[in-house]
């Protein structure tokens, strides 16, 4: 497994927290705001999965799909991208919907059960989690056609997982923005299991990347537990799509640390050995706060207080989601169609009370 | 005004479409340079390009994810899917994503697109080409589902099919597509979606019906008449919504109904119907509800298809039962 792991084609931030030469070479041209930056939202996304795995424990919300592991993956790649861009999501995305800026109430919401959670604010251009196996590809890639259709120069990304790779729509996708050189980039959070199925059940094909050459679109590899990696891989693609040179499919191989979901049980079907070895040896926060320290920013004080600020946030966003009215039962109707017809306002006004004791 | 038949009705309305709103586009499988299998589409590549009048790869569920994207970012696009009987790997998308959009993002994305797909048997087509699986479609809340069944009609139900702010699935009798002529305005004009049309008026049964069996209503209607029995002949044009008032004011007024469909019959659309009418007309009923639809069974290869659809001698023996009740 980790030998497949290190034949990727791009990893600038080793496990023990140095940086490669190419790396140093990206690196060093960042601000160190941005350094911090890709830490600050690693952290807080970290502490908000982990805080919503235990809301639902504690019986406050429902199942959730965990991704701590993935936290580089998910913000390198939703911090190369800007406002006017498309995002995808897979339901497993909590740090792409953060950096994206979906609120985090309406995140918890989401998870409540509750339909609010899934309308982002104005200028937030993330879809709702897309809960069957990849079908936001298809609509990904028909954004980034409308966008170019209509000369914009925004491109979209489908988040999806290394499972959507056998379905349909992985290929349908793929092949329409290859014939039509559309800027949409497949962003491939390859963790290596779905639910708890191995890739090479998935695959035949030993990496996801390869697959591009089929479609006549680039592909890349990258260790996607690197978020300089990551980040590095997703501008060259946007920049790409943004000039007219069509679509790119980006595996980053990452390891979900966690359940498939809250109601999953991962040592049914993982090894021990080799989920201690991801966690140990190449978890991606501890890596890049390697990194800060020996370069001097990040200190053990900072850590502690930006956990604790974390903490805090997340704290007042579970007491607003909690706290947030609901929606009366007649809400179902609300937005099924844009007008009601007659039989549905019939059966909403059956279900307020309020209707005929007959039909 | 061009005479027209119902297929270049739909030429034409998408020919206006095309021209009026420069937001939308056609996408599906030999729609561009071979004009549609049907010739749904000729011309409009020669006259709109190959940015608005798309041949895509044949991939139905790539087709209609891709309208789908493109409502989202703003597009109006009218999807052919070549025949219903090969609409199915589309049908995620549409059940899943299509239908429920608008709910699931509170009105954010409403996905205002349009499927067409041409429907039903009768032309001799090959194996699995001649599907009526409306009430598929129909049961899935946040669809709107229509069919036309002349040439007027098949232009304005487009027209307001595309400005339909909820996705809609237009089915086409391919049996009709070319059967008569008739009068089309040019221009942009709509018929309304959730409106039946009242093919022709009448005492004594409710003929209820749409598509291609719209026209072997009106043959019943005749026969009977000559027997001295009076039918009025409803031609639904939408399957949902329903137009509810005028079945039920129908059916009140003549206490008999026949539903006619060339779909199977358990769970078929009439199913529905005679439930309604059952609920909302039960106390001015003279007789049971009578359905003639195909069996239930799959669509049988050409060479007993004409066994499978509806005839005229089932309408007229249903028109008997209701009478003689």
């Amino acid at each position: 497994m980790l030998q497949r792991m290190d034949r990727v084609d791009r990893q600038y931030i080793l496990p023990e927290g140095e940086l490669t030469d190419a790396g140093r070479n990206i690196w060093n041209e960042f601000s160190k705001e941005k350094k911090q930056a890709f830490y600050r939202w690693m952290v807080q996304v970290r502490s908000f999965d982990r805080r919503l795995v235990t809301l639902q424990r504690q019986g406050r919300s429902g199942t959730y799909a965990p991704m701590e592991g993935q936290e580089a993956a998910q913000v390198g790649c939703a911090l190369a991208l800007s406002k006017e861009d498309w995002i995808f999501p897979s339901y497993r995305e909590l740090g792409i919907f953060m950096v994206a800026g979906m609120p985090l109430k309406q995140i918890i919401l989401y998870w409540m059960g509750r339909v609010e959670g899934n309308v982002a604010p104005d200028g937030v251009r993330v879809l709702p989690p897309y809960v069957p196996i990849a079908t936001q590809m298809p609509q990904a890639m028909g954004a980034a056609w409308a966008a170019k259709l209509k000369g914009e120069r925004s491109v979209s990304v489908a988040c999806f997982g290394d499972g959507a790779t056998s379905e349909g729509d992985f290929h349908e996708s793929l092949n329409f923005a290859g014939v039509f050189q559309l800027p949409v980039i497949f962003f491939c959070q390859n963790n290596h299991y779905a639910i708890s199925v191995p890739f090479t059940r998935q695959s035949a094909v030993p990496t996801v990347a390869e697959r591009a050459s089929s479609y006549q679109i680039r592909g890349i590899r990258v260790d996607g537990n690197d978020v300089l990696a990551v980040y590095s891989a997703m501008e060259e693609a946007v920049v790409q799509a943004r000039q007219g040179g069509g679509a790119t499919l980006i595996e980053a191989v990452t390891y979900r640390l966690g359940n498939h979901t809250t109601a999953d049980d991962a040592t049914r079907y993982r090894d021990q050995l080799e989920e201690k070895e991801w966690i140990s040896y190449r978890d991606p926060v501890v890596r890049l706060e390697m990194l800060l320290k020996s370069e001097g920013l990040l200190t053990e004080a900072e850590i502690q207080d930006w956990e604790e600020h974390c903490r805090d946030v997340v704290e007042q966003a579970v007491k607003e989601a909690e706290s947030a009215a609901g929606l009366p039962p007649e809400h179902m109707f609300d937005h099924v169609y844009e007008e009601l017809p007659s039989d549905l306002r019939r059966q909403r006004e059956e279900l307020s009370g309020k209707g005929k004791k007959h039909a | 005004m061009p005479e027209k038949t119902l297929i270049q009705g739909i030429n034409d309305g998408l020919r206006t479409a095309l021209t009026e709103d420069p937001s939308t586009l056609v996408l599906g499988e030999d729609v561009g340079k071979n004009g549609g299998v049907f010739r749904a589409t000729e011309g409009l590549w020669e006259m709109f390009g190959d940015h608005r009048v798309i041949d895509t790869p044949l991939a139905e569920a790539g087709i209609v994810g891709a309208a789908i994207g493109m409502a989202i970012n703003g597009l109006r696009p009218v999807a052919e899917i070549q025949f219903m009987g090969f609409i199915y790997p589309a049908f995620e998308q549409i059940v899943t994503h299509a239908a429920r959009l608008r709910t699931r993002t509170q009105g954010q994305y409403p996905a205002s697109l349009v499927i067409r797909a041409p429907y039903g048997g009768g032309i001799r087509a090959p194996e699995l080409h001649s599907d009526s699986t409306e009430s598929l479609f129909v049961h899935t809340p946040g669809l709107k589902v229509v069919v036309p069944s002349t040439p007027y009609d098949a232009k304005g139900l487009l027209l307001a099919a595309i400005q339909d702010p909820d996705p809609v699935i237009y089915l086409e009798p391919m049996k009709i597509y070319r059967s008569f002529r008739q009068d089309v305005p040019k221009g942009w004009f709509e018929v309304p979606i959730g409106k039946a049309r009242k093919v022709q008026t009448g005492e004594d049964v409710t003929l209820i019906t749409w598509g291609s069996m719209v026209s072997m209503a009106e043959k019943a209607a005749q026969t009977a008449l000559d027997q001295g029995i009076s039918c009025e002949v409803l031609d639904l044009r939408s399957l949902y919504p329903l137009d509810e008032e005028m079945i039920i004011t129908s059916v009140k007024k003549t206490g008999r109904a026949v539903i006619i469909h060339e779909a199977p019959k358990t769970a078929g659309l009439g199913a529905e119907l005679a439930a309604r009418i059952h609920e909302l007309a039960f106390l001015w009923m003279e007789s049971p509800v009578e359905r003639v639809t195909g069996y239930d069974v799959p669509v049988p290869m050409f060479a007993l298809e004409d066994d499978f659809r509806p005839s005229l001698q089932r309408i007229d023996r249903a028109i008997h039962r209701v009478m003689t009740f």
